[in-house]
């Protein structure tokens, strides 16, 4: 029989002050997004049915590629934090849901890396 | 131990649908409905820098009757995740929890989102100069 308090079985076994990481992680990739999107979305309309070279202009210009970036940085950021969460409340069998995690963060990264090298060399390569 | 007889909270299925639960669960529906939609960004990212045969390709997918019928349905996804996350943002620092004012904010952010998808649309058929 456990004869220790309650209080000093949890003494020492405390809070990393790191719980809410993941919550504050989510809501400032989410507040990035909010203007970031607002202004893909803005230019989409004028992009979406462009021929290549005005895409390729449009994509070249430094001030769009900075901003294209750093929505592709954020998005798959937050996707990943999303979609986290999401195999830990539906998937129950553990290894599957670690298994999901690491693929999705995986996956994540692979296309948020594939994306800005694709801004890159349009913008760079000429 | 192992009391299989317990009594079960009832199930999903016979609660009537309420405006706040079905908001919920679709703002992370469409939150993974995005997630399917930023491979496209990726694919038209990528083809654009391969140049302009894969380009166009990827043009004539998207101008297709399914890539506008699924690009319509992305722009609304993301204009209601856009603005249901912000009334989440809201809730976050503690403001409009009271039932009125959280049934009053969703109706309000499905008819902006609706609104937004719908201007974002009539914007780019008039930028084609009209032709559908």
């Amino acid at each position: 029989m456990n004869m220790r308090a309650p209080l000093a079985r949890v003494r020492g076994h405390g809070s990393a002050k790191a719980g809410a990481h993941h919550w504050w992680a989510q809501r400032l990739s989410a507040i990035a997004l909010v203007p970031l999107f607002l202004w893909f979305v803005a230019s989409l309309v004028f992009v979406a049915t462009a021929d290549y070279a005005t895409a390729k202009e449009w994509v070249s210009s430094p001030y769009n590629s900075a901003l294209l970036i750093l929505l592709i940085g954020a998005l798959f950021y937050h996707a990943q934090l999303g979609m986290q969460v999401v195999f830990e409340d539906y998937v129950s069998t553990p290894w599957l849901q670690v298994a999901s995690i690491i693929l999705v963060k995986f996956l994540a990264l692979l296309l948020a890396v594939v994306a800005i090298v694709a801004v890159l060399s349009i913008a760079l390569g000429g | 131990m192992g009391n299989t007889d317990r009594p079960l909270s009832p199930h999903l299925q016979v609660y009537k649908p309420q405006l706040t639960a079905v908001l919920s669960i679709f703002h992370r529906a469409s939150g993974v409905f995005l997630v399917i939609g930023s491979l496209l960004l990726v694919c038209w990212l990528a083809a654009l820098a391969q140049g302009p045969e894969s380009y166009t390709n990827v043009q004539g997918l998207l101008g297709s009757g399914i890539g506008r019928t699924l690009l319509l349905a992305w722009v609304f996804a993301l204009f209601y995740h856009l603005c249901n996350g912000m009334r989440h943002l809201f809730w976050d620092m503690g403001l409009g929890f009271d039932i009125e004012t959280v049934y009053a904010s969703g109706k309000f952010v499905v008819v902006v989102a609706v609104a937004l998808t719908l201007i974002t649309f009539a914007l780019a058929y008039l930028m084609r100069g009209g032709a559908l």
